[in-house]
């Protein structure tokens, strides 16, 4: 094979992706066009209703990202002190230790557990048990879905978390110990600024994780259309939503369903966007 | 400053909240993996492998009669299979090329580009590339398809090989190149026989795990292969998934207790590539 031809074809498969990424763009905007025209852009984010009653039709996405935002900034914080002490362990307190690469590939199976098992899990395990402690009644809602989520996104906060505390460097933890410092407090005045922007970033793409997870949320979420006024209330993210209706959707409704996916799309794409322009302001 | 004794009690307090609330983190995989156990491995059996899936009327027949439910998985197995299957062959040339790609041209502007957009491309949700091969095989053929779901699978798949590969490729010591160019070999038998085959171990790694990320996805199957009550050898047609099984069983009353076991499947299959391709990856380290 002539090298010509064959340095084409590696430059052939990275266009792919960048025609793949760019393709995607490109359809979804084509598809939610018609959505767009008819409620305009800002008419049809800003808008609370979702009514698909021949004739009365009217679709908007309001309900649907503030149901995404909930539960996935809950989610976070849900994960947080979970999360945080995991990355700690692997990364500081028993680093390069057999336990902490033990603790590490556990969380990291988290990770591999499809998204319907947690779904299956959080309907028949967990649901009860919020409706036995009376949160509310049906045990659906926002708190299930943010609870499962929680869980989901656990190891994708914690594996990256510890990278950075682990490239902190050690003169300057020791440094710190000769100092008389406990271990504590090299974590709060040394580890914690050092690693900060790279932890907050791995929970930024923890963050992007659970916007767009699916078929959990959508077993969990109560599959209500309006605007969550509350914890224990039920709702649709946007990827529930789709998942939900773009079976039987056609028409408007579909390029309605497609128009969420477009934003869907594009805020995973600018909350990663951030996480990895952090990453590598911070590693450099 | 506070007194000796009140630092170290902090500290103590520190590492021991540290410690339960990580070995907290490791309850939730544990009641997870045990509800599945628990309830799915009595169903399984040889029919569970080789029979289709029951319809509602006989699956209640049995219930009605006090009987176990007749009928498996098998459809969706043969559907999990081949769309994994065509979603590799799509994913694996595209994805190592892309990778050899970045790492032999690493500081052009056009390679950091295709690296953002992998990285972001690895963010996108599942259900929007659902959406796209909705958009670009299944309006196009005016069918819903296993091929459809294998090009969604094959979108989910790129960027954990492109990374893989291209992060293995960038560990290989550049002498080993060099090398194989200086005795006179063309560019191109120098990457693929020289660099590729070093580079195996990663690779395969990067590949094992990206199958292991696509084979238990629901959502974009729903928007693609739709499902298939017999098995299906024709990709232009819908086909059925394990996981697409696991929806179903969960929207049907009267296929309730299948649930746990096609869970159960699912679940031991993904983790057995997702540890298989760990151990793999320690043992072919560079």
């Amino acid at each position: 094979m002539s090298d010509k031809i064959f340095k084409s074809f590696l430059l052939v498969s990275a266009l792919m992706l960048l025609l793949i990424f760019a393709g995607i763009f490109f359809s979804l905007s084509k598809g939610a066009i018609p959505a767009f025209r008819e409620f305009g852009f800002f008419g049809f984010i800003f808008s609370g209703e979702w009514n698909s009653r021949t004739g009365a039709e009217e679709y908007g996405a309001l309900a649907f990202i503030s149901g995404t935002l909930l539960t996935s900034v809950l989610a976070l914080v849900f994960c947080l002190p979970f999360s945080l002490p995991v990355s700690f362990f692997v990364g500081e307190y028993y680093r390069g230790k057999k336990i902490a690469a033990v603790l590490g590939g556990i969380v990291d199976l988290l990770a591999g557990i499809p998204s319907i098992v947690y779904g299956l899990w959080g309907f028949y395990a967990l649901r009860p048990l919020i409706q036995s402690l009376g949160l509310s009644e049906q045990g659906f809602g926002m708190l299930t879905s943010s609870l499962v989520l929680a869980i989901m996104i656990i190891p994708y906060a914690s594996s990256l978390s510890a990278e950075f505390i682990r490239m902190v460097p050690q003169e300057l933890k020791e440094g710190a110990y000769s100092l008389g410092a406990t271990r504590a407090e090299v974590i709060r005045n040394i580890i914690l600024p050092g690693s900060f922007s790279g932890i907050f970033s791995a929970y930024i793409l923890a963050l992007g994780r659970a916007i767009g997870e699916t078929m959990a949320v959508t077993m969990l979420i109560g599959n209500t259309n309006r605007i969550p006024h509350g914890l224990m209330d039920t709702g649709n993210t946007m990827a529930s939503i789709i998942a939900n209706q773009f079976g039987e959707a056609d028409g408007l409704k579909l390029s309605s369903l497609i128009a969420i996916g477009l934003l869907l799309f594009l805020i995973t794409a600018i909350v990663n966007f951030l996480g990895r322009l952090m990453i590598k302001r911070y590693s450099i | 400053m506070s007194s000796l004794k009140y630092r170290l009690f902090k500290n103590k307090l520190l590492s021991l909240s540290v410690i339960v609330l990580s070995a907290l983190t490791a309850v939730p995989l544990v009641l997870i993996i045990g509800k599945v156990f628990l309830q799915g491995w009595r169903q399984i059996n040889w029919d569970f492998f080789t029979e289709t899936t029951p319809s509602t009327l006989d699956a209640l027949l049995a219930i009605n009669n006090n009987q176990p439910i007749p009928g498996g998985i098998a459809n969706g197995i043969v559907g999990t299979l081949m769309m994994v299957l065509i979603a590799s062959a799509i994913a694996i040339p595209i994805g190592v090329m892309s990778g050899i790609y970045l790492s032999e041209n690493r500081k052009t502007r056009f390679s950091s580009v295709v690296r953002f957009l992998t990285d972001l491309l690895q963010g996108t949700p599942s259900i929007i590339l659902g959406i796209i091969a909705y958009l670009w095989v299944v309006i196009p053929l005016k069918s819903y398809s296993a091929l459809a779901g294998s090009v969604a699978l094959a979108i989910m798949m790129l960027p954990l090989i492109v990374r893989s590969t291209e992060e293995t490729m960038n560990l290989l010591p550049v002498s080993l190149k060099e090398a194989g160019l200086a005795l006179g070999s063309p560019y191109s038998s120098v990457v693929l026989k020289v660099l590729l085959p070093s580079a195996f171990g990663g690779v395969f790694t990067g590949i094992l795990l990206s199958i292991s990320r696509v084979i238990g996805e629901t959502a974009p199957l729903m928007l693609t292969a739709l499902g298939a009550t017999a098995i299906q050898w024709d990709v232009s047609k819908p086909a059925s998934a394990v996981s697409l099984l696991i929806w179903e069983f969960y929207n049907d009353p009267n296929l309730q207790s299948m649930i746990w076991s096609a869970s159960l499947f699912l679940l031991l299959l993904v983790l057995s590539l997702n540890i298989l391709a760990k151990q793999l990856a320690k043992k072919w380290r560079i």
